[in-house]
């Protein structure tokens, strides 16, 4: 299989504004069997916001998360249509290869899931497979000083990473994504497996990052998409109903399900 | 709704408990199976022996001293007086007496004049219980008979080879083929059956066709092991003979009969015994991989087989070993497939390649076991002491491996 010209794709779209929107999806289906999870989806993510999706469980929007980096393949029975573009390229097209999406669109998930390695190499590691060549003391350095667990790690960064606490893993993985120097990163539910303190200290952590990154978060805490986003998505039984600023969303909903759920009605 | 509850208690409880005492008896039951095979066998491997010399060694006695202070003179004295002359010239043909020193003729002493047998052998229970009525029945039926105790597992029977004289046998031959088939073995068996593991656990599609064959690696793991004798007989030694006789590689030397029947053969035979089971227990140690490890390293960019060879493999090498050993102490202690394929049973000569002839430790019980003298029965009780020592060493070697491979990950 011949890769190359992929990778040049992205890089010649990368630096060019060409598309309004650090993300795009035109009528995405997936499937899963012959059950479809995402229904017609087609929305774009604004760069360098925070974009909340929300939505009762079985709504689609983890799915519809996983499939912007391609992971959702990765589950045998998942059948995907449709368009993402990410710079004007479709990640779906068959000479896109997954392995190269995936570096530009990072991923942070329910759980924290270090490797089973070192701290210094919870980071390296990604870097040094996508063929970095600077400093990786530098790297590291960088990285944990954005999620601000630097000053909590710094003397201990050959000790393994199950070291750490949950709410460090996770800053950890959100530090592992972002030193690959991403576009987008995708969060899936980051804060569910967390206590409140630290589940806080990441909500700040957002606030930082997307001065860099675009960030697409799916939470079952509505709350959350209030604090952290600026825009936020509605979906329901694998259709999107709502999509507008997050302030809009909440405080004047144009579609009753979505006023239905917001104010606890359902879900 | 007229229901009534009755929690009947106490009737539950004594359920429980019955059934409770079941499984300490089913437990009970399997330590008392255990510990009876030990003691059949360590009973076997320690004792009495009555020995008796051919030539008394007090009428070997030359200017007052006894045969075992005797100076070199004083020995080839003694062997000019006793040995015949032909075993003389045979022995003088091997090592001329002039430069043989003093342990030697000793030695030789022993064995050509003085020449011990073992008259009488009682087991180890015999020896504890009832050493008065021993001592008795030996003074009367062997006044000249020398009462020791023997243990039948010693320095000198592990370094000599097979003999048909019970006080000489030993089992460094079988040792040796027993760790040159099992390296064999290893060396086949580990990375085909991981690799089949990996590919079936991680590459391949689910369809009829690798259903298929994940069927038929289930019950390929059940199938009695003579079966694969009968295998390795057709490909190994008759099928692939000019390999694995090392006809091809200018291997066999002159003499040498052992066309097909070789080391070589008998690893490759157990190599394929022990797939199916090392391709399962890999598979499921690739299983017990959680997703999220998986999921982690592709998130990052990393290909399919840089997430396989740094995250998987790593976090499932403990259990993946584990499983090898045992399979391994399984191949150890085959006995059916060897015969089949044409292992020696009296060999004598120290195999020197992996086209050797070849014999193993459990051959060597078996064909001890189907003699009729008492000796022989204890030196098949000494050989399986050192097999199941063998064997018990590889396995907690893998449970310490295993526990310090554990330490390290955690998820």
């Amino acid at each position: 299989m011949q890769h190359t010209p992929t990778t040049d794709r992205f890089e010649v779209a990368l630096g060019s504004e060409e598309s309004a929107y650090a993300l795009e999806t035109r009528n995405l289906n997936i499937y899963y069997g012959d059950s479809r999870a995402v229904n017609e989806l087609s929305m774009g993510f604004d760069r360098r916001k925070v974009t909340a999706i929300i939505g009762p469980s079985g709504c689609g929007k983890s799915t519809a998360l996983r499939s912007f980096n391609r992971m959702n393949e990765l589950i045998a029975s998942a059948r995907t249509e449709g368009e993402v573009l990410f710079h004007g390229v479709n990640v779906y097209d068959p000479g896109v290869d997954p392995v190269q999406v995936r570096r530009w669109i990072g991923m942070v998930f329910q759980k924290p899931n270090p490797f089973s390695k070192s701290i210094h190499e919870n980071i390296a590691w990604g870097a040094r497979i996508n063929g970095y060549t600077g400093d990786f003391d530098e790297l590291v350095e960088d990285s944990l000083k954005r999620v601000a667990l630097w000053d909590e790690v710094k003397d201990k960064l050959k000790e393994s990473a199950y070291a750490l606490s949950g709410g460090q893993q996770q800053r950890l993985c959100i530090a592992r994504a972002v030193a690959l120097k991403p576009e987008i990163l995708l969060m899936d539910e980051p804060t569910s497996a967390l206590d409140p303190i630290s589940t806080a200290k990441i909500e700040d952590l957002l606030d930082e990052l997307k001065k860099q990154y675009t960030i697409i978060i799916v939470t079952h805490n509505m709350q959350q998409a209030g604090r952290v986003s600026d825009r936020t998505a509605f979906m329901l039984l694998g259709d999107l109903v709502e999509y507008a600023d997050t302030k809009e969303l909440f405080f004047n909903p144009r579609d009753e399900r979505t006023e239905n759920y917001i104010s606890g009605r359902f879900g | 709704m007229t229901g009534t509850f009755n929690q009947n208690l106490s009737v539950r409880h004594v359920r429980g408990s019955r059934w409770q005492a079941a499984f300490a008896l089913a437990t009970i039951l399997a330590v008392a199976f255990l510990a009876t095979l030990v003691l059949t066998i360590v009973d076997d491997a320690f004792g009495w022996v009555i020995m008796m010399d051919e030539t008394d060694r007090r009428e070997l006695t030359r200017d007052g001293v006894t045969l075992d202070a005797q100076n070199t003179a004083q020995l080839l004295a003694t062997i000019d007086e006793h040995l015949s002359p032909r075993r003389y010239r045979a022995l003088e043909r091997e090592l001329p007496f002039a430069d043989r020193g003093r342990d030697d003729l000793y030695a030789l002493v022993l064995a050509e004049i003085v020449n011990p047998e073992i008259a009488e052998t009682y087991n180890l229970f015999e020896s504890l219980v009832s050493a008065q009525a021993i001592k008795a029945q030996a003074a009367e039926e062997y006044p000249e008979g020398l009462l020791v105790f023997r243990s039948w597992v010693n320095a000198r029977f592990l370094l000599a080879p097979q003999s048909a004289v019970p006080l000489a046998a030993g089992i460094k031959t079988a040792i040796l083929g027993t760790l040159m088939t099992i390296l064999i073995t290893l060396a086949f068996a580990f990375p085909i059956g991981i690799g089949a593991a990996i590919w079936l656990e991680e590459y391949a599609r689910d369809s009829w066709l690798t259903r298929a064959i994940q069927v038929n690696i289930y019950n390929l793991a059940g199938v009695p092991s003579i079966i694969y004798g009968m295998l390795g007989l057709a490909v190994f030694v008759r099928g692939l003979e000019p390999i694995t006789s090392g006809a091809i590689f200018g291997a066999s030397a002159a003499g040498d009969t052992a066309n097909g029947r070789t080391i070589l053969s008998a690893g490759l035979t157990l190599a394929v015994l022990i797939l199916p089971v090392i391709i399962i227990n890999a598979q499921e140690a690739l299983k017990a991989v959680p997703g999220s490890l998986r999921q982690s390293s592709l998130a990052v960019g990393a290909t399919k087989w840089q997430t396989i060879r740094y995250h998987v493999l790593p976090a499932s090498f403990d259990r993946i070993l584990t499983g090898t050993v045992l399979a391994i102490s399984r191949a150890i202690g085959e006995t059916a497939p060897l015969v089949v394929i044409g292992a020696s049973t009296f060999l004598t000569q120290d195999p020197t390649s992996i086209f050797s002839k070849f014999t193993t430790l459990p051959i060597q019980i078996y064909q001890w076991t189907s003699r009729p003298q008492a000796e022989f029965r204890h030196l098949a009780a000494a050989a399986i002491v050192v097999l199941l020592a063998l064997m018990l060493s590889l396995n907690s070697f893998a449970i310490v491996a295993r526990n310090k491979m554990r330490k390290q990950k955690r998820f």
